[in-house]
């Protein structure tokens, strides 16, 4: 029998979270003392929940493996959090906000978890500013807010180009309080290895200590995952370097299921791969598509002209260009959702429009934008007939302000000044809607082990809106564990601090120093870059922005080939007692190794096109939505969740059947 | 291009450490620094030598992990950007570049170019915050206007990414420019005005103990800060203090 229950409370959709609220159980506030709950991550997700918890009398223990809390991944998110606040007063409301979050995830996410995250929204904003995060402000000295892709109304929350950085800080200093306090233990440098399950309840799990390469056995009664994405498994990816999926793969060894794994938002405005050595990809905001118009040139001989140098950007006139967004989807432009605008520009490129070297790139150009803000500027200073100079001048400066940062760093990757040459951009992973499954409180299919943030799979459905991750991972971390965690642990009050010197303990802490040994004594010949690089190669060719059977079949069989070479040739360096980072990313490249291949069985399974995961064979044939994405709802009207089954490439799918009582299921049509 | 890399070796917090020579042959000019140290450590790890531990993770210049002294400077030549965003069209073909750690007495090597800033998260415990537990029932995030310069200037100091350049390019390693980019942050805006005495009393007094050196008011920081921190936030900093000092019960 499946062991997927999502526990969607009863009655009518928007009393559901209120009510579940008021009726769960609950533990005593003498009793939280009691209890020992472990969060491994400190993004956006972790920071929040731990605080959260330690406020609430928990005794919290808190993970991350960079060398402070305030540098998790979530630090890096640039443009914005939404919230259903309606104070631009252009009818915003939960419920909007919750049926764009469905339909932008392409309905494949869960009614009821989308519709509590729209509720919980409004209370973010409050809470964030109540702990002095400095959002941008208009001149009445009131919160400013911004669009993003795929909605038509202005609910995005930013602070300039730096609102991960800004609500981060605001959790981590939460977060700081109860550490000073002495209610969170906070272990930095420290990667949690795997989880450890006692009589079918998660109830502890195994870190490695970074800087002595200590394996440590740390017991509690309930576990958060908290760990963010996979994204790397593509290897390039605008992800932190060391973002990765151990923590849940562990867990999904160890019975937790994995749902969804194929679903990968490819961002499309990124700054391209510039070459063999490349490491990551920087992301250009969303944001930036508020202002930019994205083209190419119309005609194959202007393209392969830039490509080689012969002309640029600025020299091919305004009826030469194809503002290809503009076109094909006129009523949202550039701002469709971020699998649209990505399918779109890979489109035009793989027909030959690319415009740098490597054929693959698109235009960002903000040269319309610029001129539009200096003429209102000039209108607005009292000037009268305006020189274009003074025109390009003042709108600069605007466009500055708004943008200067992204502007900035786009300029010191590329070395090319974009105020004044239009930017060149390309998709790239950035997110992965994917992750382990959890029911409507949070918890995996293991007993006392939770998944929070980007780490689960809940509520982007097949494509993420911008603005939402940041959403989700405070919604869960300061507004629904604490409530639903206390409903599972109420049976917890009784059963004392947990034993780590148990066979249980002693099996996990023995399979994570087996592994360490093995990496160390294989006398390989290959770094573990080498590897990860192949696996990244054969995810972005056979299983990214466009998938089919034949190469996810393929796909599969060079991960397994890749995997096997892994552990017959890798070579690692240095000792397990010292601080070792290529023994670190051996770690996190054999999981990935391992998932690639559960993504592209996934993938393969769903034979439809839908948000994020493009199935080649499944797409409309003619008429006015010649080439979109066919979604086939009377197959694939469920979330995939996969169990694991004691061997790479092996696994059982379970299905979550989804259903609609509100939103009605319909074309996504962005024309 | 060519180059040659003086690079500090140390195998651990004990060991005395040394510059190692490492030439390094087919850099491009559009590689970052930290995609140079990349190819060199792929290199050393095939021929069987230790890779050069370095810290670093975002690589965007937003999470401070990353923290090299180059030739003499912290995050390189260049300003307001991090050793991430140095881009190795800033040097010139046949150059050799020193490459050292953050050297402070509160910031211990661990290995190689890593050093730990474990005093910075213990500072920010000692005070860094506002005291308000997650609550639902908060008032209206629009109930408290704030006006546009003084959220723009507490954005300004909020930008701190807490890399430590600033501790390491100080010839007395002092922590100045960090705590009061956070003290300065809170004392501007009205949620952090109620706790402002504590918290500057607290922060500075952690900070001390953690053996950050005195403030000279050389400025050297603020051309190195890579997020521009000003030096008028430890201006406002020290009239916190002050008044917080002669206040104290
Ligand atoms: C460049 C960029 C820009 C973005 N911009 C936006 C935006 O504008 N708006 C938006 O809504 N979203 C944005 N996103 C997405 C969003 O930032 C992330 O989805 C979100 O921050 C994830 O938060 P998290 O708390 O789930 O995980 P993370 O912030 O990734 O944190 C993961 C934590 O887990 C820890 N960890 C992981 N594995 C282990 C382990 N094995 N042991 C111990 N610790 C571990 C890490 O140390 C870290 O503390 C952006 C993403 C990127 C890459
Ligand atoms: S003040 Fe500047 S140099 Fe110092 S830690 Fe902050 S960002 Fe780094
Ligand atoms: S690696 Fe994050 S700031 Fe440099």
């Amino acid at each position: 029998m499946s062991k997927l229950d999502s526990k969607i409370p009863e009655g009518p959709m928007d009393r559901k979270w209120t009510d579940h609220k008021g009726h769960i159980r609950i533990v005593a506030p003498a009793n939280k003392r009691r209890i020992d709950i472990i969060v491994v991550g400190t993004g956006l997700a972790g920071a929040s929940a731990a605080a959260s918890l330690a406020e609430m009398g928990y005794n919290v223990k808190a993970f991350c493996f960079q060398d402070s809390a305030r540098r998790a991944h979530s630090i890096a998110a640039q443009g914005g959090i939404n919230a259903a606040k309606n104070y631009q007063n252009d009818g915003d409301s939960t419920f909007r906000l919750f049926y764009d979050t469905v339909k932008g995830g392409d309905y494949r996410s869960r009614e009821a978890n989308v519709y509590r995250l729209a509720e919980v929204s409004a209370n973010i904003i409050d809470q964030c500013v109540a702990q002095g995060v400095p959002f941008a402000r208009d001149y009445g000295g009131l919160l400013d807010n911004r669009s993003f892709g795929g909605v038509q109304v202005s609910r995005t929350f930013y602070a300039r180009g730096q609102t991960g950085q800004q609500l981060l800080l605001g959790a981590y200093s939460a977060l700081m309080r109860q550490v000073g306090k002495g209610a969170v233990k906070m272990y930095d440098r420290h990667e949690m290895l795997d989880v450890v399950v006692v009589d079918g309840k998660a109830r502890g799990i195994i870190a490695r200590n970074l800087i002595t390469g200590e394996i440590e056995r740390h017991g509690a009664h309930a576990v958060l995952l908290c760990t963010g994405g996979y994204g790397n498994v593509f290897f390039l990816s605008t992800n932190a370097m060391g973002s990765n999926v151990t923590a849940a793969w562990k867990a999904h060894k160890r019975g937790a299921y994995m749902a969804n794994p194929c679903y990968t938002q490819i961002h499309p405005t990124c700054i391209p791969v510039s070459g063999t050595h490349q490491s990551k990809l920087t992301l250009m905001s969303e944001s930036l598509r508020n202002d930019g118009r994205i083209w190419v040139p119309n005609t194959l001989e202007d393209a392969q002209a830039i490509r080689e140098g012969k002309k640029k950007g600025s020299d091919i006139p305004e009826a030469d260009r194809d503002y290809y967004l503009e076109r094909r989807y006129p009523a949202f432009g550039n701002l469709v959702p971020r699998d649209v605008a990505s399918r779109a520009a890979k489109e035009r490129c793989d027909a030959g429009f690319g415009v740098n070297k490597t054929g693959e790139a698109v235009y960002l150009d903000f040269g319309a934008a610029i001129e539009r803000y200096g003429k209102l500027e000039a209108n607005i200073h009292n000037i009268e007939n305006p020189s274009p100079e003074k025109i390009k001048e003042l709108g600069t400066a605007v466009v500055s302000e708004k943008y200067g940062n992204l502007f900035d760093m786009y300029e010191n990757i590329v070395g090319e000044n974009p105020y004044l040459h239009a930017m060149k951009i390309y998709p790239a992973v950035h997110y992965t809607m994917g992750g382990l499954w959890v029911d409507y409180n949070l918890q995996t299919t293991v007993p006392g082990l939770f998944a929070l943030g980007e780490a689960n799979f809940s509520d982007h459905g097949a494509n993420r809106l911008g603005a939402s991750a940041l959403m989700q991972g405070l919604a869960d971390g300061y507004f629904v564990i604490p409530y639903t965690v206390g409903d599972y642990l109420a049976d917890d009050i009784r059963t004392g601090p947990i034993d780590t010197k148990t066979a249980a303990f002693d099996e996990a802490e023995k399979a994570v120093t087996d592994r360490i040994d093995h990496f160390l004594n294989n006398k390989g010949t290959k770094p573990v870059d080498d590897f990860h690089r192949r696996l990244g190669k054969v995810m972005w060719d056979k299983c990214g922005m466009a998938r089919n059977a034949q190469g996810l079949q393929e796909a599969i069989t060079e991960i397994r080939q890749i995997r096997e070479e892994f552990y017959r040739d890798v070579r690692v360096p240095g000792s397990a007692s010292e601080f070792n980072q290529e023994l670190e990313k051996a770690g996190r490249v054999a999981d990935f190794l391992e998932l690639g291949e559960l993504m592209c069985m996934d993938a393969l399974n769903r034979n439809e096109s839908c948000g994020g995961h493009f199935r080649e064979e499944s797409q409309e044939m003619d008429g006015p939505q010649k080439g979109e994405a066919k979604r086939d709802d009377a197959n694939y009207a469920y979330a995939a969740a996969w169990e694991w089954l004691g061997e790479a490439g092996k696994a059982t799918l379970h299905k979550e059947e989804l259903t609609f009582d509100v939103v009605k299921l319909t074309q996504r049509s962005y024309k | 291009m060519k180059l040659t890399l003086k690079i500090w070796r140390q195998k651990g917090p004990k060991d005395k450490g040394k510059i190692v020579d490492y030439p390094v042959n087919d850099v491009s000019e559009d590689m970052s620094f930290l995609e140079m140290l990349d190819v060199l450590n792929d290199d050393l790890v095939r021929k069987g030598e230790e890779p050069i531990a370095f810290d670093h993770d975002c690589r965007e210049g937003i999470c401070g992990a990353c923290s090299l002294f180059i030739n003499g400077e912290a995050h390189g030549p260049g300003r307001m950007i991090t050793t991430c965003q140095l881009h190795m069209r800033k040097f010139k073909d046949g150059d050799t570049i020193h490459v050292e750690p953050w050297r402070a007495e509160a910031f211990p090597v661990i290995k190689d170019l890593a050093v730990d800033r474990g005093a910075f998260d213990r500072i920010q415990a000692a005070g860094g915050f506002v005291s308000v537990n997650t609550n639902g029932n908060l008032v209206d995030g629009n109930a408290l206007p704030i006006p546009k310069a003084d959220a723009d200037t507490a954005f300004d100091a909020a930008t701190c990414i807490g890399c430590g350049a600033c501790v390491a390019t100080c010839t007395n390693s002092s922590a100045m420019l960090f705590v009061a980019a956070k003290v300065s942050q809170f004392a501007l805006l009205p949620q952090g005005k109620v706790e402002a005495k504590n918290r500057v009393l607290a922060m500075v007094e952690q900070m001390d103990k953690e053996g950050f050196g005195n403030c000279s008011n050389t400025g050297a920081c603020e051309v190195e800060c890579p997020k521009g921190i000003s030096l008028e936030h430890i201006a406002r900093m020290n009239r916190e203090y002050l008044a917080a000092s002669v206040t104290k019960e």
